[in-house]
């Protein structure tokens, strides 16, 4: 395998496997605990990695994945308090954990080499150095390895609680009746996004493990409302991302985590503008087609209201309309031209009349809003 | 119903309002005349906060006017301190640092302007706007520990700081106790007696022969608009609730 | 003893000291506002975002004087606050979403800007760096004249329009009803904010910032009800954490200033939670306790719960 192959193929596993999780933590709306475990786990591996003095040891993950579900206990423990609200917590946990990880490695930079840049930032263009060697064979780079394990440690936790992670999400009221603890199942969870975050900083660097978790499920929900097929676009945008990045950063020779996290946001700003139905494009050119068709049925609404009323010349008359409903000139006359042009409505001199076929329609929408 | 154009405290006209192509208020025509005390009533999402809103200008209609006393036109900055809002007391945070007498002040923000802060006198004016409401003592209290009538009487006292001619509540008999609700209807009649016109969103069909003289059935349009003697009768609150009308039966 | 004496002469110290105590006075008035309006983690947000915006400035102008570093700051940690709120109002995508997304690929942007500029010859990047972790040491004395500048029209404003704002801040629609421009508010007080983030990237760092700007306010609401004595008492926990973990951090080697001040500040909450009078958890315990002995001796049953 050549060292850009092998490149390409961690950020794929990596990606795909950080936006499974992910996709629970946008519909559980816990996208920031994300942020706040990415930066903590710091502190679990600088603690792993004064006990081994080993950056691969399995300690450092241990370590790590214990201050992950830490700080999401904490954060719990203080929200619970009810003296702060539960983004204050969030921002009060993991800069003072943070904190307690740089002092840590700053003031024992001398005697260690962990390097804070290294762990924040990662760097994926050097992943391929690390060799995976058994029985002398060199069978390929050690990230590939520790990438698929954490895909496969995924995919196993998302596919046999499948069931109970659905229930938890969307009713987790009805998940404690159901019996399933709805605590175990979030913690859990919490505990495969430290993981998650730790068997990736080393490619991508803690801070940036935040775009390939949230990143890919915030687009794919922006795609479908089936949670399947969500966490299998999850799975499809991250990988993308991750291949596109790469090609990007080799284009300008930047760095290929930052480059990946550039695609996540390139590609969800896509999404976000053009996507069917959800996209920007498509509600807003909605919006304005329901303002319009709206508006007319507001007016034909009125002209039956006041249909043989008394004073039907001053509140259906062609100039004084305007005034009346607080419209400009240019957006009446255009709502009055389009209404014309469908034979709804007729001008008798000035007055607005409604035709046959406009009475009958506004006939039917007063029944359709008033009769059920 | 045709009044003195010179005599009505608001105007509506053609008021449509809608949340995306969902009409919540459709073609309002709508007088109320000064000096009444009067009651919105309708069922559930038939647009009765609505209507208080875009009374008030805080959202924007799809079209239409709403005119206070003499003015020509929407006009409600220039009106700003003839008009008072009694918002529902769930719709704000209720551990925000703050007394209750800092609440009642805000009644005066309005027609302090920009800068300016409020005084001696003002907080002399609040005191008695809480007296009104019989919450005097509770002035330095922090406002977190105030029960759900407390909060709704120190809304009251804040809109009573205002000293507006008309206005507007939302649902102020929501979740209180018995006492506070015989309060709160006192200083409504009292409001009334002193020619101020109150606009109430109201859910207790039972009271409002009791508690108002004017009342308004709304359902997205206005179903019937006057003198509660000629306007609440079964037949008209059928047509707003629609068929509903044996659980009313009690109520007229 | 003697050390502090010599440290508190020493000019180095003096700038950094006041460098960090005017950005706690800042963050601890102005992330009171931020933290009572429900969008303390926007502060965490903002700061990642600011990061691309730094290199920009840096790669356009050349220049590395930190009024034009900050300025692009300004700029990027506004363009994501913009993208922020438009993800939340055009689509289903929820605040906390938005702001994760958004901050974490600007912060990526940023890395791919910083590799960038080190690839261009002659051009000593050194520097821009110290924009994600802080470091105070690197404040000048033109710096602190900077923020202290900022400072003072930051507070000017809040001064100006205090009334408004707390009247906002507790009931926007109320603030509207009355004739206030709600929207001018929320668009002032946001740039504020915004301001206060961009000031403290240079002394605490991208990602300590958003702690000045929660936890100061934090603590001090547990001391008070009142809304000027939570201001006044969170600009004091900022700046007294700031100047004592500049203290702290000259005092012992090898100790960072961010972290150093942020350890504080974390600590003066956990004091504040537990011991505030009338708030603080202990007391709370301490009163659960005497009722159920009161209870006990009145012969009732213990097991029933009490408030």
């Amino acid at each position: 395998m050549s060292p850009q192959f092998e490149i390409q193929l961690i950020a794929v596993i990596v990606a795909v496997a950080c936006s499974l999780p992910g996709v629970f933590l946008v519909l559980r709306k816990m996208s920031m605990m994300s942020d706040s475990i990415t930066h903590t786990i710091l502190l679990g591996i600088v603690l792993g990695f004064f006990l081994t003095h080993d950056l691969s040891s399995p300690f450092l993950i241990a370590g790590a994945a214990l201050i992950g579900l830490a700080t999401v206990w904490l954060t719990e423990i203080l929200n619970r308090t009810k003296l702060l609200s539960e983004d204050a917590s969030i921002g009060i946990v993991f800069p003072l954990l943070f904190s307690i990880a740089i002092i840590l490695i700053t003031k024992y930079a001398g005697s260690v080499h962990l390097d804070t840049d290294s762990v924040l930032l990662g760097e994926l263009a050097f992943a391929p150095f690390n060799r995976m060697v058994v029985f002398g064979y060199d069978i390929g780079a050690k990230a590939i390895y520790s990438a698929m394990a954490l895909l496969v440690v995924n995919l196993a936790f998302i596919i046999t609680f499948f069931k109970e992670l659905k229930v938890v999400t969307f009713d987790p009221v009805l998940s404690a009746v159901l019996g399933f603890t709805p605590a175990l199942i979030h913690y859990g969870l919490m505990a495969l996004v430290s993981l998650t975050t730790v068997g990736a900083f080393e490619a991508v660097g803690s801070v940036l493990v935040v775009a390939f978790m949230i990143g890919p499920p915030t687009t794919a929900y922006l795609l479908t409302d089936n949670l399947k097929r969500m966490l299998f676009l999850s799975a499809l945008i991250g990988a993308v991302n991750g291949i596109s990045g790469f090609y990007l950063a080799v284009l300008f020779d930047v760095s290929i985590a930052g480059s990946m996290a550039v695609m996540t946001g390139l590609i969800f700003l896509i999404v976000f503008v053009t996507a069917p139905n959800r996209g920007l494009l498509s509600s807003l050119r909605r919006r304005s087609r329901q303002k319009l068709e709206f508006s007319k049925k507001t007016l034909l609404f009125h002209l039956y209201n006041h249909e043989g009323s008394e004073n039907e010349a001053q509140e259906a008359g062609i100039h004084t309309l305007g005034v009346h409903f607080h419209w400009d000139t240019a957006f009446t006359d255009k709502i009055v031209r389009y209404l014309l042009k469908e034979k709804y409505i007729m001008l008798d001199k000035d007055i607005i009349k409604l035709t046959e076929q406009g009475r009958s329609i506004s006939n039917a929408e007063y029944n359709a809003l008033f009769s059920d | 119903m045709k009044f003195n154009h010179l005599d009505y405290a608001v105007q509506i006209e053609d008021l449509t309002v809608a949340y995306d192509a969902k009409p919540v208020l459709w073609d309002i025509d709508l007088t109320i005349p000064q000096g009444k005390l009067m009651a919105i009533i309708g069922p559930n999402g038939a647009g009765k906060t609505t209507l208080l809103k875009a009374m008030l200008g805080l959202l924007i209609p799809v079209s239409g006017t709403v005119r206070f006393f003499q003015e020509t036109e929407n006009s409600l900055h220039k009106l700003k301190n003839k008009v008072a809002y009694v918002p529902q007391s769930g719709s704000v945070d209720w551990d925000f640092p703050a007394t209750v007498l800092d609440i009642v002040l805000m009644g005066c923000y309005g027609r302090l302007g920009y800068i300016k802060r409020p005084g001696k006198k003002d907080r002399d004016a609040a005191v008695q706007c809480l007296r009104k409401v019989g919450m005097e003592e509770y002035a330095s209290r922090q406002i977190s520990q105030l029960s759900g009538g407390q909060q709704q009487r120190v809304f009251l006292a804040r809109a009573l700081m205002q000293t507006a001619d008309i206005y507007f509540m939302d649902e102020p008999f929501k979740g209180v106790d018995v006492q506070t609700e015989k309060a709160i209807i006192l200083l409504l009649k009292e409001l009334k007696e002193a020619g101020k016109t109150v606009v109430v969103v109201h859910h207790d069909l039972q009271t409002v022969p009791e508690y108002f003289d004017w009342v308004t059935l709304i359902n997205i349009k206005i179903i019937a608009s006057g003198p509660v003697e000629e306007v609440f009768h079964e037949q008209n609150l059928k047509k707003a609730y629609h068929n509903s009308g044996n659980l009313l039966k009690s109520a007229v | 003893m003697e050390t502090i004496f010599y440290l508190l002469k020493d000019y180095t110290f003096q700038t950094v000291a006041l460098g960090s105590a005017i950005l706690g006075l800042l963050s601890g008035v102005l992330g009171s506002f931020a933290v009572l309006r429900k969008q303390s983690l926007l502060g965490d947000g903002v700061s990642h975002a600011a990061l691309p915006g730094v290199v920009m400035a840096f790669v356009m102008t050349g220049s590395k004087n930190t009024e034009v570093l900050l300025l692009g700051a300004l700029i990027s940690g506004l363009m994501a606050t913009l993208f922020i709120i438009s993800i939340v109002k055009h689509s289903r995508i929820k605040f906390d979403s938005a702001l994760a997304l958004v901050m974490s690929v600007f912060f990526g942007l940023g890395l791919v800007l910083l590799t960038y500029v080190q690839k261009i010859p002659n051009s000593n990047q050194a520097g821009l760096k110290r924009f994600i972790f802080g470091q105070a040491s690197t404040l000048l004395q033109r710096d602190v004249y900077f923020m202290a500048i900022c400072g003072v029209i930051l507070l000017a404003l809040t001064l100006l329009f205090w009334k408004e704002f707390k009247l906002y801040i507790f009931d926007s629609e109320y603030a509207k009803s009355l004739g206030f421009p709600a929207h001018k508010l929320n668009l002032l007080l946001s740039f504020m904010i915004v301001m206060v983030i961009i000031i403290g990237l240079q002394t605490v760092g991208v990602i300590l910032m958003s702690a000045m700007l929660i936890a100061p306010s934090v603590a001090a609401r547990q001391w008070t009800n009142k809304l000027w004595i939570m201001v006044v008492l969170s600009a004091l926990f900022g700046a007294i954490s700031g100047i004592f973990g500049t203290m702290a951090s000259s005092l012992t080697a090898k100790l960072p200033t961010g972290p150093a001040i942020v350890v504080i500040i974390s600590c003066i909450v956990i004091i504040s939670v537990l011991f505030a009078p009338g708030r603080g958890i202990v007391q709370k315990i301490a009163h659960r306790n005497n009722l159920k002995q009161l209870l006990k001796s009145e012969g009732g049953d213990r097991n029933v719960p009490t408030i």
